[in-house]
């Protein structure tokens, strides 16, 4: 049935681009449709799974013969880790539609791109077959580019152009390994548990490892080839940011996991600890950057740079707990980052139409919309990994883990969520609370808060409130399947 | 046998070529005689409808009467019957799309299938000197085409560019040829590899084998054999260089893979990293990469959507010229095959739209002409999208499947992925090509359209092509198994 | 016992009506406060309630237990035990004063009172919580509140001294919660009964040394454990020297979140060395034990004597609640020493000083709390004055006020028969035996103490009257009313410390058994 949702996506993207232009009504419909249509597939499908005896391991959807020259199959499978993305690509896509209810310009063309966009990532986390995988994710990096070339802000065009060329070299990278992986098991298969299981000889792995992971973790935003994520997600516009942070930098990450980390153990274990030690600089480096910025986006942009190295660093831990949290954070993120973009570009670019810390300093926004400043402080909260919320519970496995494996780097993190309190303080103080001594009125006054925006916000919200206090609903998922014999070689040869 | 069985049995094989030969001398006739008073467009027409039905019987009679005879001169498989039909398909497609560019129209015609004629018989001939009579039958005729233009200078200078290089690289191959002849013997492709097994490594041999090289690398526009194709492309009448850009390049790459394999396959070498060995495997490498990386390089200069084609030409010659270091004769067919004739389809598609834009004045062929199409021309516009995407490499658009497929029989050609190295380059070139591929989606989808822009128009028939090749596109990269299995079922018996 | 989730239950009735209250319109202004009132009176029933049910000798009760994410180690466990419900009823007696003394805030009062019961909520969870990892989310969540309440309705400086105190109180946090992890991470519980029994039976630092291969014995990782947890307290009660975010902020926040924060807020910070850092780190703290008895007394002097030097009678205040809990960390330190062949009766002097500094911190929440209140009174009658120059000879126009500020100040100082007294006896009584040194330098914060304050009454209600004060008035009925109960309990509570000795004894004499294995 999960399969649906990529069949949704990407009918209702065609039926979109067929839609007359100037009806933008009818196009936010069609997309809010589909894109609850996806949603509530993937969580009936995901209940589904986990009723099902099978839960726990890998359920298979379909699998059939596609491409028999390469052994390639049409085979689309969930596990917990899987499951949990898909509700977070559902979660965010219905988000992203209702604060993009304001687009007027090319509508039909805008939410056809972006359904595109979701069934492509869709179709990343249900592949389990590689060279499908592989298909998927390319797929998803075209209706980026248009989405920010066409109706982006700041340097768009140069913005969409760095992102599609990181994202297309990433990709590039991947391919190579995963054909070199095919060809070295004798062409086989592209089948990921089929190859998980075959004994590459360990040089080939060292470089095989490096090459597929470091290919997927460029649209994770490793340091330091993350250099595209600040300036995309501020040419972004909004719900692109909130996709491209929420939903496709976690395809990086996924990408790793899947297929890097589970085809190549001894190569990871070779890179273990060089991979942490980028993951920990990306999170203090993503936080210092993000404490002197000027720009309310780029701030945004740079604290997603550093939440992705908790995710990274999880990773790298190789324990349990310590993947579980990754998993977790990257859900998390995903929502929160969600909420912070909807926020900066929804309800105060599109109002005030200025960014800059400085002036929106005067406007004490605070008074101005007050509904934007609340949902700041909550989605702040999340961010700055306050208890409560799902960042909490996300974080504290991380760092659980990365005692068990790196001591010191648990030290660091704690350093960097330290300096992620602080720049979520500033930021929060100066655009919204800053009780400025010279008060700017503004030249017209601000509309207010539309009800797309307040239903995506509350939605965000509640789903972040609800895995801090119960994060059982997640956890119980990705537990089980982290314990499935495809992460086995993970988690036992790391340190525990 | 004697002569009068012969000569049948080759008339019998020859069906299909003396068909396409009637048709030249109908069309011309029918024009000469019949239509001279009429206006261009029906003339057009009748013409376009007379070498279509011709091609379609041809077409048929290969698929009724499928034969897999080896003559003194000529050799016909399955394979050959099946590239025959994709070359008949071509010239239909490129008859029906044919503009208003010149008052000669039967004479047009005329060439245009003799031209056909020389690819058909290019592929079916085993003997060199066949070969070289078919190649220059194939080249005077588009020489001649390419001139055909009157009322423009660079039609002109295109097709005396062509010739001259044309004409320098025929005599280069000639010359080849006959040092081969003194080598071996023999001018049959099946003797001069026992030939060539018994000889010692003599450096004449390698000089005959690049000098007969020389020619067919000048056809596919191979670095550094390519300095014509930029001026060709751009000068020559629309619908001659959408011939050239495909028809030519199917047959051409057809006969170079026949000559390596069957004529010189004793002599492969390798150009394995780290162990190279002399034979005809690290000429074409040579060939290759420079192809990639001067198309490439090249291409991102261009601000000429032609020119641009042109050298993206070049770079698609090199990566097709990677197959042919495949483990077995049958995995390289088929990867080149589907390659060569999936670009072909791709590039015919393009070069339509651009007569579309171009609407008949050359100078109208600039990036900045294609701004805002996507507005003027929807539909037009959607399927350059897809030729542009399918050049580039992006799922699931057959372009990407074709690179995939060549890449993985390129690594999977050596032992111990010696071969990498070549594919990495390839790679690399592919990753900067999306930069150019994308700046002409960007003038179309992103760019606004001037004030004064012209209405697009275009006749249904060229409209009806353009959508069917996009859609061809679509399918054979969505269902490769299409194409791979009709060339699988061609190689069944011997290739060649 | 019963079986409803009565803690639960207290916790959340704040939390309700202050999301009810945040429903309310914009104009409702009385009614926001009335409401506001009533829940947290509603909280101040239930919890008298609980008191009435509690037994003193009874251990933990209402306890409550529930699993919540097991793979992880966390459970819902909820109780209390003497220390647990002393804590509760300072917090459900002082909320509701506080906001009596909020009432005349007009700006936007439903958002004030709405943030008040969330704080009291988070109050409340702090208090009852028996795992860390809950016990951490209403740690954390209570800074927001406050946050606010200081950044909206603050005064001059509010943004920074707001800033300060949440980065400050962060910082520790962050300190304390990477150090339980690791203790986690080795232990798999999150328990503070089950980590405290280890540290009794002194597996616990084989346990975490045996998982986590850092340093290079168990000594030195618990001993960085342990400064960690340390860190998130010191900096919340606060020790000297990591008290500098706290004058600020008590100064720039409005007078009832100053009554809060100094009445309850701080006290956060003892009961966590009570309830988590001894108990876990017994050894670890012994271990230090110099240094960290002489910064409690830097904190007790250092406290009196900057106090003294303020001119601004907010700030004075302020000073002196550093103070005050210097007492209540020097008492803490001192009973972590090893005393067994010292010849001293070490379980009675440590329980002396182990009641003296429940009783403290009880007292201090009462005493404090009305002074930070009178001096709102000062400054809005001043118009925004309250330096301590300012005023002279208040004493004639406003007798009663200078007479009920008058017994607040004279309890803060010590006087035998008023509240302040009883503890700080006993706390120097048992220290005095455990750490004379430290003890007798620590009187002379007691001297100190006792010239400001002194000084403050003398400055502020004798001396010549100043013209602009002739009209001052006297406290209204309702501020007599809200001031009363308070001066009363002073008064109680001097005579009669049997009534909150008698509830926290028992508890006392179990921690104390404790200590001393």
């Amino acid at each position: 049935m999960l399969a649906w949702t990529i069949y949704i996506s990407f009918i209702g993207a065609a039926l979109l681009m067929l839609l007359p232009a100037n009806k933008p009504g009818l196009s936010r419909g069609g997309a809010l449709l589909a894109a609850l249509a996806g949603l509530c597939v993937a969580i009936a499908g995901v209940l589904q799974y986990h009723g099902s005896p099978a839960a726990g391991g890998l359920a298979d959807i379909i699998n059939i013969p596609w491409i028999n020259a390469l052994h390639v199959h049409y085979h689309l499978a969930v596990d917990g880790v899987s499951a949990v993305l898909v509700l977070l690509t559902g979660i965010a896509a219905v988000a992203g539609i209702l604060f993009s209810w304001n687009i007027e310009k090319r509508t039909n063309e805008f939410f056809a791109l972006y359904m595109a966009l979701i069934g492509g990532v869709y179709g990343v986390f249900l592949s389990f077959d590689l060279f499908l995988l592989f298909v998927f994710y390319e797929i998803a990096i075209v209706p980026k580019y248009f989405l920010i070339a066409i109706w982006g802000s700041t340097r768009r065009e140069y913005g969409a152009m760095k992102l599609a060329l990181y994202s297309f070299v990433g990709s590039a990278m991947v391919m190579l390994g995963l054909i070199a992986a095919y060809v070295v098991s004798k062409s086989s298969s592209f089948d990921l548990v089929t190859l998980s299981q075959y004994p590459f000889p360990p040089s080939f792995q060292n470089w095989a490892f490096l090459l597929v992971f470091i290919g997927f973790a460029i649209l994770a935003g490793l340091w330091p080839f993350h250099t595209w994520a600040p300036t995309g997600h501020v040419a972004a516009p909004t719900a692109a940011s909130m996709l491209l942070a929420g939903v496709v930098m976690k395809l990086g990450a996924y990408g790793a996991l899947r297929v890097a980390m589970i085809l190549f153990p001894a190569g990871l274990h070779t890179w273990q600890t060089p991979i942490a030690i980028l993951a920990v600089i990306g999170i203090i480096y993503g936080a210092m950057v993000a404490l002197v910025q000027r720009d309310f986006k780029f701030v945004i942009g740079y604290s997603s740079v550093s939440h992705m190295g908790f995710v990274l660093l999880g990773f790298m831990t190789l324990t349990t707990v310590g993947l579980s949290g990754a998993v977790l954070q990257m859900f998390s993120h995903g929502i929160v980052a969600g909420l912070l973009f909807a926020v900066v570009g929804r309800m105060v670019y599109d109002r005030t139409h200025t960014r800059d810390l400085n002036e929106l300093q005067p406007m004490n926004l605070n008074k101005v919309i007050p509904f934007a400043a609340t949902t700041f402080v909550i989605a702040g909260a999340a961010s700055m990994g306050l208890p409560g919320f799902s960042g909490f519970v996300a974080e504290f496995q991380i760092v659980k883990g990365a005692w068990q494996a790196f001591p010191i780097f648990a030290l660091l993190t704690g350093v960097g969520i330290l300096i992620g309190v602080a720049y979520t303080l500033r930021v929060l103080i100066k655009a919204f609370y800053s009780d400025d001594k010279n008060p700017q009125p503004l030249a017209h006054p601000l509309p207010p808060i539309t009800l797309p925006e307040k239903i995506g916000a509350v939605l965000l919200l509640t789903c972040t409130f609800v895995i801090g206090i119960y994060p059982r609903l997640l956890i119980d998922l990705i537990v089980p399947t982290l314990n499935s014999p495809l992460f086995a070689p993970l988690v036992k040869g790391g340190v525990s | 046998m004697n002569f009068v069985n012969l000569h049948s049995e080759w008339l019998r094989l020859l069906t299909p070529e003396l068909i396409v030969v009637i048709t030249a001398l109908v069309a011309l006739l029918a024009d000469t005689v019949c239509l001279r008073q009429q206006c261009d467009c029906i003339r057009i027409k009748a013409g376009s409808i007379i070498v279509s039905l011709g091609c379609l019987i041809a077409v048929a009679w290969l698929s009724l009467y499928p034969a897999n005879v080896h003559l003194q001169m000529l050799s016909i498989t399955p394979t050959v019957a099946f590239i025959k039909q994709v070359v008949l398909g071509l010239a239909i497609f490129t008859a029906l799309v044919t503009t208003r560019f010149t008052k000669h129209i039967g004479e047009y015609f005329a060439l245009l299938l003799l031209a056909v004629v020389g690819l058909m018989l290019l592929v079916s001939s085993k003997n060199l000197l066949l070969i070289f009579v078919s190649l220059e039958l194939l080249s005077v005729s588009l020489y001649a085409m390419a001139a055909f233009e009157k009322t423009s200078l660079a039609s002109s200078e295109a097709s005396l560019k062509y010739f001259l290089f044309g004409a320098m690289a025929a005599a280069f191959t000639l010359f080849g040829m006959s040092l081969i002849y003194g080598i071996t013997g023999t001018l049959d492709l099946g003797d001069m590899t026992a030939k060539f097994k018994d000889q010692s490594i003599e450096p004449v041999f390698y000089v005959a084998l690049v000098m007969t090289l020389v020619g067919f690398a000048f056809k596919l526009a191979a670095a550094p054999f390519h300095l014509w194709a930029p001026d060709a492309y751009q000068g020559a009448p629309t619908p001659v260089a959408a011939f050239i850009a495909s028809g030519s390049k199917v047959g051409s790459f057809f006969v170079i893979a026949r000559i390596l394999f069957e004529g010189f396959g004793g002599r492969t070498g390798s150009a394995a990293w780290g162990n190279f060995l002399p034979g005809w495997m690290p000429f074409i490498a040579v060939l290759a990469v420079l192809s990639m990386i001067v198309g490439n390089v090249a291409a991102l200069l261009q601000t000429n959507v032609r020119r641009l084609l042109a050298y993206s030409a070049v770079a698609h010659a090199g990566y097709a010229l990677l197959a042919l270091f495949g483990k077995n004769q049958a995995a390289t067919t088929s990867a080149l095959l589907y390659y060569v004739i999936t670009y072909a389809i791709t590039v015919l598609g393009a070069f339509t739209v651009i007569s579309v834009v171009e609407q008949g004045n050359k100078h109208h062929s600039d990036l900045s002409n294609f701004a805002g199409l996507s507005h003027r021309a929807p539909v037009l516009s959607i399927c350059m999208g897809i030729f542009m995407l399918s050049l580039a490499g992006i799922p699931p658009l057959s372009g990407f499947f074709g690179k995939f497929y060549v890449f993985t029989t390129t690594i999977g050609g050596s032992e111990n992925l010696r071969l990498l190295w070549l594919v990495v380059v390839a790679i690399c070139a592919s990753a900067v090509s999306f930069y150019y591929y994308l700046q002409v989606l960007k003038q179309i989808f992103v760019n606004q359209a001037p004030e004064q822009s012209a209405p697009i128009e275009a006749s249904p028939v060229t409209q009806a092509a353009i959508v069917v090749l996009a859609i061809l596109v679509v399918l054979l990269g969505c269902l490769p198994n299409l194409l791979l299995g009709q060339l699988e079922s061609a190689t069944v018996t011997p290739v060649f | 016992m019963n079986t409803l989730p009565l803690l639960t239950i207290l916790t959340l009735i704040p939390l309700a009506g202050g999301l009810l209250l945040c429903c309310l319109g914009g104009e409702q202004k009385n009614l926001a406060r009335k409401l506001g009132l009533f829940f947290s009176f509603v909280a101040l029933a239930l919890a008298a309630f609980l008191l009435c049910q509690f037994n003193p000798a009874g251990g933990i009760q209402f306890k409550e237990q529930a699993n919540w994410v097991p793979g992880l180690g966390i459970q819902y466990h909820l109780g209390v035990d003497g220390l647990g419900i002393l804590m509760v009823i300072l917090t459900a007696v002082v909320i509701p004063f506080a906001m009596l003394g909020s009432w005349k805030i007009d700006r936007n009062p439903k958002l004030y009172f709405a943030l008040m019961l969330f704080l009291q909520s988070g109050l409340f969870g702090t208090f009852t919580a028996l795992n860390f990892f809950h016990w951490f989310i209403f740690w954390e969540l209570s800074l927001i509140p406050a946050f606010f309440l200081i950044k909206i309705w603050g005064g001059q400086n509010r943004t920074s001294a707001a800033y300060q105190f949440f980065v400050y109180t962060m910082v520790g946090s962050i300190a304390m919660l990477v150090s339980f992890l690791a203790l986690n991470a080795a232990t798999g519980t999150f328990d503070f009964a089950t980590l405290a029994q280890k540290a009794q039976d002194k597996t616990l630092s084989t346990e975490v040394f045996a998982k986590l291969h850092f340093f290079k014995t168990p000594e030195t990782l618990m001993t960085a454990l342990f400064i960690g947890v340390l860190l998130g307290f010191a900096v919340k009660v606060p020790l000297f020297p990591f008290h500098t975010w706290l004058p600020s902020a008590y100064t720039e926040a409005p007078t009832g979140t100053s009554m809060v924060l100094t009445g309850i807020m701080s006290k956060m910070g003892v009961y966590g060395f009570l309830r988590i850092l001894l108990p876990i780190f017994p050894d670890q703290t012994r271990a230090l034990l110099t240094p960290l008895l002489w910064l409690a007394v830097a904190t007790i002097v250092f406290g009196a004597a900057a106090a003294f030097a303020q001119k601004d009678l907010k700030r004075m205040v302020a000073y002196s609640s550093i103070n005050h809990l210097g007492y209540c960390l020097l008492g803490i330190f001192a009973i972590s020493q090893a005393t067994t062949g010292t010849g001293i009766n070490a379980a009675v002097e440590k329980a002396s000083a182990l009641n003296g500094v429940m009783l403290q911190m009880f007292n201090h929440g009462l005493t404090a709390s009305t002074l930070f209140f009178f001096v709102g009174l000062i400054e809005q009658r001043s118009g925004g004055l309250r330096g301590l120059d300012d005023f002279g000879g208040l004493r004639k126009p406003a007798p009663v006020f200078c007479g009920l500020m008058g017994i607040t100040i004279f309890a803060s100082l010590g006087l035998p028969g008023l509240n302040g007294f009883v503890g700080e006896f006993l706390i120097f009584k048992g220290v005095f035996s455990l750490a004379t040194a430290a003890a007798i330098v620590s009187t002379l914060g007691l001297l100190i103490t006792a010239i400001f304050l002194l000084t403050m009454i003398q400055r502020v209600f004798c001396g010549p009257l100043k013209h602009n004060w002739t009209q001052w008035q006297d406290l209204t009925i309702a501020e007599r009313l809200t001031a009363a109960p308070l001066v009363i309990a002073m008064f109680l509570i001097g005579i009669f410390p049997q009534l909150v000795l008698g509830i926290i004894n028992p508890t006392v004499v179990e921690m104390v058994k404790l200590l001393n294995n």
